[in-house]
């Protein structure tokens, strides 16, 4: 069952805190929800689907109760950052099936005051516990490969921050304003070879929502209609050791998927939201999503090509993970809602793409190069 | 480097796995039905299916084919996938080494550095 137009995101909403030590991790997703159903002209008492993540305090059930919901469809996959575009993905089959009408989103979390616990330990965990694996140096010795194999640089990474930065300077919300150059990222501090401190995202709190329904239904509520056009999703490990995926991640899986859905192409987008724990992440999902050729993603990010205005690809122009927010260390849903405003045309004037009508989106939850989990979405503004 | 290492937390049916690296031995899982072998170690085969799988003795001789040198460690440490000769290729760290001398496709050795418990995990050195 293809969504092909007939759901839409009818509302949504960024958490203005980027640090909220005096406001529960319970309270920010609940202000979430709020100005999400608000935005799209509902209330709590009009969601039935309810979908929420491993950041939910106490459970998907005590966060509906908490907030009062009486739900029809209840999904709480949980696959890291990119849990929210799944989400989005289920809650579109949820409302074509006929078992829901109105699906609320929710992710908040507080990292710094109230951290989330790791998933208790698996299988792989007996066999890796010992090898001191941190986001950091799991992305980085992607990097290296890339490096080893395509001639990657430093320099070139260094473009998507720069990028970053030069969107981030016009959000009033977003941590990182100050524009950086590609000096500052490769003069930052070494945290893991090759990655400097300006390669990474930022650590931040605070949330965000938004709200699906039927494109019937967001026809009569009255927001520019962005509908679901594709979707995909996958999972990639290790290959079992065989051929351990280092230098591509599950977009090259979901980008092709999401896109024979819509039945469109690379060429059609406008505007990318792509996730962006690091530098090399956006540099890996770029090419398997097929906007360039694999290992000529270093290229393609070099001399602002993905800033809006100035390049051929604006891309995560909200300042993304790199520089506006990262809630919880979770980057799928804000990927979200930086889509959508730029396809109600109210992205931040200095950054709006002009005419933008169809824009893509993609999250990876877990560790490229590890274990994760990846999606895709296609959106389109069709009134 | 003087990481304090976790003790394995042991699967009953991957105990003589835990035994061999006591004993400075690494053992590798491999199929019987598609002849793969497999990383990390399971009873049923990742690749076919399978549950025909044994444990295979392996030298411990590889080669480096990623790594990273984690700088904002108390004690910087290295991370690396090494390609054991023959396969499979482990997620590990490379040890006793000067981390800028490092090198993708370097060749490296097994070596199994002990717990407290006396458990050993399996770890590489430059050969
Ligand atoms: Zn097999």
């Amino acid at each position: 069952m293809t969504t092909q137009g007939r759901i839409c995101i009818a509302g949504i909403y960024e958490h203005p805190l980027r640090k909220a030590p005096d406001i529960s991790t319970a309270q920010l997703h609940a202000e979430c929800a709020l100005g999400a159903l608000q935005d799209a002209g509902l209330t709590f008492a009009d969601v039935d689907a309810y979908y929420c993540a491993g950041d939910a305090p106490g459970g998907i059930t005590m966060m509906a109760n908490h907030m009062g919901l009486n739900l029809s469809q209840i999904d709480g996959t949980e696959v890291g950052g990119s849990s929210y575009i799944l989400h989005l993905a289920h809650a579109a089959q949820a409302i074509l099936s006929g078992r829901a009408k109105v699906a609320l989103v929710t992710l908040a979390g507080r990292p710094k005051s109230d951290p989330l616990k790791p998933p208790p330990p698996g299988p792989a965990t007996e066999f890796e516990a010992a090898y001191g694996i941190a986001t950091q140096n799991a992305y980085a010795m992607c990097a290296m490969r890339h490096m080893h194999d395509y001639g990657t640089t430093s320099e070139q990474l260094a473009w998507i921050k720069v990028a970053a930065s030069h969107h981030a300077q016009w959000n009033e919300h977003a941590m990182l304003r100050d524009v950086v150059t590609v000096d500052d990222v490769l003069n930052s501090p070494m945290i893991a070879d090759p990655l400097h401190r300006m390669d990474c995202c930022v650590v931040s709190e605070g949330g965000g929502a938004f709200v699906v329904t039927s494109a019937d239904m967001a026809r009569d509520l009255g927001k520019p209609l962005v509908v679901l056009r594709g979707a995909a999703e996958t999972n990639m490990g290790q290959d079992h050791g065989r051929n351990v995926p280092l230098t591509h991640t599950g977009a090259a899986i979901t980008g092709p998927k999401a896109f024979a859905e819509a039945g469109v192409t690379v060429a059609d987008i406008k505007y990318a939201s792509i996730y962006d724990s690091f530098t090399i992440t956006v540099l890996m999902q770029l090419e398997d999503l097929g906007f360039c050729e694999k290992g000529k993603g270093g290229a393609f990010v070099a001399d602002g090509n993905l800033i809006s205005g100035v390049g051929k690809l604006p891309w995560n122009t909200d300042g993304g993970g790199l520089c506006n927010n990262h809630p919880t260390n979770r980057g799928g849903l804000t990927k979200v809602l930086e889509a959508v405003r730029q396809l109600r045309g109210e992205a931040h004037p200095k950054v709006q793409v002009p005419n933008c009508d169809l824009a893509l989106v993609h999250g990876t939850g877990g560790l490229l190069g590890v274990r994760h989990a990846a999606a895709t979405a296609i959106l389109e503004r069709i009134a | 480097m003087t990481r304090t290492l976790p003790e394995p937390k042991i699967s009953p049916e991957l105990a003589d796995f835990w035994a061999a690296t006591r004993d400075g031995r690494l053992l590798v899982r491999a199929c019987r039905s598609c002849d793969s072998p497999h990383w990390y170690p399971r009873t049923i085969c990742p690749f076919c299916g399978s549950p025909d799988t044994e444990w295979r003795d392996h030298d411990g001789t590889g080669t480096i084919v990623t790594y990273s040198v984690m700088r904002r460690a108390p004690v910087p440490y290295v991370t690396a996938y090494v390609e054991l000769t023959g396969g499979p290729t482990l997620l590990t760290n490379v040890m006793d080494c000067d981390p800028d001398a490092l090198a993708i496709g370097q060749a490296v050795r097994a070596v199994f550095p002990k717990t407290e418990a006396g458990e050993a995990w399996v770890m590489f050195t430059p050969a």
